[in-house]
């Protein structure tokens, strides 16, 4: 048994390593390739925010590098609003989806 | 053609200067011409390690300003007569260093030699960013220890984005020295294995520069690794190191420490 303690709590090197991992696909949406992410995180709300309202803080894009592909993850939250439009799209007495109205 | 080879870490201490000055002496053995840059203005440290500390009488900055002319700044080794070393500062602070400058002198020692070899200093400030700006290849020094993996990462980043390849559109070749490993405690599971830092920073392997006391000695006495013990294990994994640098294929192996009958007999007492 004691043992068994003292071999386990030796191995400190799978912790390290899933710390890393968790970490590092935070970080590199964070600034990892800043510059880039920067841009398409810009150009996404400026799109969005042209149908939609967005807070400049919801957008969120993350790139994850792999050897043979990366995950671009872009993560859009939207206020209730979205509902609504989808509610009156599927009603189409409502009123129509796009432009969004002018307030 | 010339190659411009920054070795580069984000992390102090993981032993960037050490390397530099191995793979050059490596690849000035194997009859290339090559010249050792340090970047790490105010903080000048490749000429204590290359054992050229009480000849250097002109440096990188005063190249870069114009001072002087770029041949009589270089100091080449008494050793090895293809291996030549450029000095940073150590009086100025890095403001000194001009993106204008470096890419002249870089320009100017491609004409010179087959491999110019940039020193960084540790961090992500402007020492850091122009001694990667003109690189062709990148060696990225990592120890199997979460900070260092961390701060590699970032490094990638910057190599992905900040160098002048980057900005053109093109690749950089990056590759990863992982130094200081034990292959033992790595097979304890104490430490991150070769497998573990390959999988998290995605960038092919280089070479693994085992923990060795034949590091530290050839730094107390001056003289690149592989130019003081030609047949130590770190020695033995530089010179593969500049071989694949060279475009040589040759079998990767992985160091583990020769260990006593006793304790490999405790040692396996331990895990069963």
């Amino acid at each position: 048994m004691k043992l068994f303690s003292f071999f386990r709590r030796r191995r400190s090197a799978p912790v390290a390593r899933e710390r890393l991992q968790v970490l590092l696909s935070h970080e590199r949406g964070n600034g990892g390739d800043s510059e880039l992410l920067a841009v398409l995180r810009d150009e996404i709300l400026r799109v969005i925010s042209k149908h939609l309202t967005v807070e400049d803080d919801k957008v969120q894009v993350k790139l994850e590098r792999g050897q043979a592909v990366s995950l671009l993850e872009i993560d859009i939250e939207v206020p209730g609003q979205l509902d609504e439009k989808i509610r009156r799209r599927a009603h189409p007495g409502g009123p129509p989806l796009l432009p969004a109205p002018s307030t | 053609m010339a190659r411009v080879l920054v070795v580069t870490s984000g992390k102090g201490g993981v032993g960037k200067t050490t390397s530099a000055a191995a793979l050059g002496a490596a690849l000035a053995q194997a009859g290339e011409h090559v010249v050792v840059v340090d970047f790490d203005v105010g903080l000048r440290n490749l000429d204590l390690v290359m054992g050229a500390e009480r000849r250097v009488v002109f440096d990188l900055i005063n190249v870069v300003q114009g001072d002087v002319k770029l041949h009589q700044a270089l100091i080449r080794d008494k050793r090895l007569e293809t291996l030549s070393l450029l000095p940073a500062s150590q009086t100025r602070d890095k403001d000194a260093l001009k993106p204008d400058g470096v890419a002249k002198v870089v320009g100017e020692l491609r004409e010179k030699f087959d491999w110019v070899i940039c020193d960084s200093p540790a961090g992500i400030e402007r020492g850091a960013t122009l001694a990667m700006r003109h690189a062709d290849i990148a060696v990225v020094v990592t120890n199997p220890e979460v900070s260092s993996v961390r701060d590699s990462d970032r490094i990638i980043g910057l190599l992905d984005s900040k160098t002048e390849r980057a900005e053109r559109g093109e690749r950089i070749d990056k590759h990863l020295l992982l130094t200081r490993y034990d292959a033992d405690r790595a097979m304890r599971g104490e430490m991150l294995k070769v497998e573990d830092v390959l999988e998290i920073l995605a960038i092919p392997l280089l070479a693994v520069i085992p923990e060795s006391q034949d590091v530290l000695r050839a730094s107390n006495l001056g003289v690149p690794v592989p130019l003081n013990n030609p047949t130590s294990a770190p020695t033995r994994a530089y010179l593969d190191a500049a071989r694949r640098l060279r475009g040589e294929t040759v079998v990767m192996t992985f160091p583990s420490q020769k260990r006593s009958l006793i304790s490999r007999l405790l040692g396996r007492k331990a895990i069963a």
